[in-house]
């Protein structure tokens, strides 16, 4: 018997984390009109000329308060990026296989991850065009944009 | 012992501390506490050269949340980089910046301590890891109802509970005085007995009333070489010295061994480099991280290096009052608020504070030249700090 590699015990373990965490005031705000008002909204910094969707409500390039400067986006945009998800998992919005995109609003200058339906997954490309599509009954979250589809 | 060169604190920024804050997320609530500290300094973030961030491992389940705070911390572009020591990160964050400044590797660094502690789960950090077996060691000290047994056996069970009581409401007193403290429950003197009997059991006698809160909040603090901190700011408070000193506690098959605690071991080896002989007269105020009354009263005695009785005297006597002859936590202390990534911090802050003349409503009525403030974490840890109003060297 080599002892330096055979009868090794493992000691199995545990954790057990839950956790939960608060949107915010800026967070909420923007779910708020989502649901409400089928309206994307994003914070901009005047300083940096940028608009952030998802909002943040401080700049990060220069560090101001920005969680006042609310401006609406389209709900229009270009996919930026994106991966295929090949596996299903019980917290996921939808079966797999799906894509998760990368989508710049137009409007916005910061992109944001959604999926991507109505188009085949060979035919998935960066600089397609998309239109959100809202979810019929809401939510309270950002799946209360059910998806994006190509535009037009 | 001398400082490459001086180190002064020219900015202190604390969130409101509270059980819960929905209405913002960790980047926000970090953020408030950075625009604080900077216009307390009157810097701007162009001025900063370095950020160093931490809180509890673990404890709000984020992987790397310096990067995710950089929406609030201002750390975009700049050198970056995350401390975490348990229950002692906040005091080491500060001597982490202390020595980044020291070296002259950087005129100005901006510590963070945070936690918000409502959207995690501690018992989740600290405990789950644990195997007596294989010395993966259980990290949680503070629960803890040894020290009130060894007190109450030492001077009787009516004097303990007395002067644990009385030292948890004047804690509370001065917490009244500091608008961030979290839990400020106008207790009054006459109502000790009463405490003492009802408030609910913890373990053994060490009860609700005794104990620490569970905090949501932010601290910062703003460093500076002595050419910027005179530069910036007219009263910066200096770092002295400090001491880290972190041991392990187990159980001992022999019996309880004789040992000197962390705290005293850390207090002789400061007064001894810093000339101190007579801590309660060299020495005007401390902030001191009391975890519950019942550590909070047993400790002034090791971090004084005092024998028999006279700590509890110290309470009996209201010595530890804001306004008393050794002022004992101004602000209220950790058993008022304690987001414990920043807890630490939020000491040696308080006693920069004291020392810069801008602690407010809680501002001890004498001069403050020399403060003391120490950091506790794990099962015995202590980080202790020396700050001065006159530049050390
Ligand atoms: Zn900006």
């Amino acid at each position: 018997m080599n002892i330096e590699k055979d009868n090794q015990f493992v000691i199995e373990g545990k954790l057990a984390l839950p956790y939960q965490y608060f949107s915010g005031r800026t967070g909420s705000r923007f779910l708020i009109r989502l649901r409400d008002d089928k309206k994307i909204n994003g914070l901009k910094c005047n300083a940096c000329n940028k608009v952030f969707v998802p909002p943040r409500s401080t700049c990060e390039i220069c560090g101001e308060t920005i969680q006042d400067n609310w401006v609406e986006v389209k709900d229009t945009g270009t996919v930026t990026g994106f991966t295929v998800v090949r596996y299903s998992e019980p917290h996921q919005p939808v079966k797999a296989p799906y894509i998760l995109a990368l989508i710049k609003l137009d409007g916005a200058d910061t992109p944001f991850a959604h999926i991507v339906q109505g188009i085949a997954i060979e035919n998935m490309k960066v600089g397609l065009k998309v239109k959100a599509k809202f979810a019929e009954k809401t939510t309270s979250t950002i799946m209360d944009i059910n998806c994006f589809m190509p535009a037009g | 012992m001398k400082k490459n060169r001086n180190v002064g604190v020219i900015g202190v920024g604390q969130s409101k501390y509270s059980s819960h804050r929905e209405e913002v997320n960790q980047p926000e609530m970090i953020h408030e506490a950075v625009v604080a500290a900077l216009n307390h300094s009157g810097i701007t973030l162009d001025d900063v050269d370095c950020i160093v961030h931490g809180n509890m491992e673990l404890f709000e389940m984020v992987h790397q949340p310096d990067l995710w705070h950089t929406l609030g911390t201002g750390s975009y572009g700049k050198e970056t980089l995350r401390v975490t020591t348990g229950g002692t990160t906040g005091a080491t964050l500060v001597a982490v910046a202390d020595q980044l400044v020291a070296s002259g590797l950087h005129d100005v660094v901006m510590a963070i301590g945070f936690e918000k502690l409502q959207e995690g789960h501690t018992t989740g950090g600290i405990t789950n890891m644990a195997d007596p077996l294989w010395a993966r060691q259980l990290q949680t000290g503070a629960l803890t109802g040894m020290t009130a047994a060894d007190v109450i056996e030492e001077f009787g069970e009516q004097r303990a509970k007395m002067a644990s009581m009385k030292y948890r409401i004047i804690m509370d007193k001065h917490a009244m005085k500091n608008d961030k403290a979290h839990r400020r429950l106008g207790l009054e003197f006459d109502q000790a007995e009463d405490l003492a009997k009802n408030s609910p059991a913890l373990v053994g006698e060490l009860r609700m009333i005794h104990m620490c809160s569970q905090s949501d909040g932010a601290c910062v603090m703003i460093f500076a070489s002595e050419e910027k901190a005179k530069q910036f700011c007219k009263q910066p408070a200096w770092i002295k010295d400090h001491v880290t000193v972190h041991r392990e506690e187990s159980f001992c098959i022999f019996g309880e061994p004789d040992y000197v605690t962390s705290h005293r071991y850390a207090a002789e080896k400061l007064f001894g480099r810093n000339g101190i002989t007579d801590p309660l007269n060299q020495i005007d105020m401390f902030e001191m991280y009391d975890p519950s009354s019942w550590w909070g009263l047993d400790w002034i005695r090791e971090f004084l290096m005092l024998e028999g009785d006279s700590h509890i005297k110290m309470i009996e006597n209201g010595d530890i009052c804001i306004d008393g002859k050794f002022p004992i936590n101004p602000s209220g202390g950790v058993t008022a608020s304690n987001p414990i990534g920043a807890t630490a911090m939020v000491r040696v802050a308080e006693a920069a504070l004291q020392i810069m003349g801008d602690a407010g409503e809680h501002q001890i009525p004498k001069p403050v030249n020399q403060a003391m403030a120490s950091g506790f974490g794990g099962t015995m840890w202590t980080v202790l700090f020396l700050l001065t109003k006159d530049v050390p060297w």
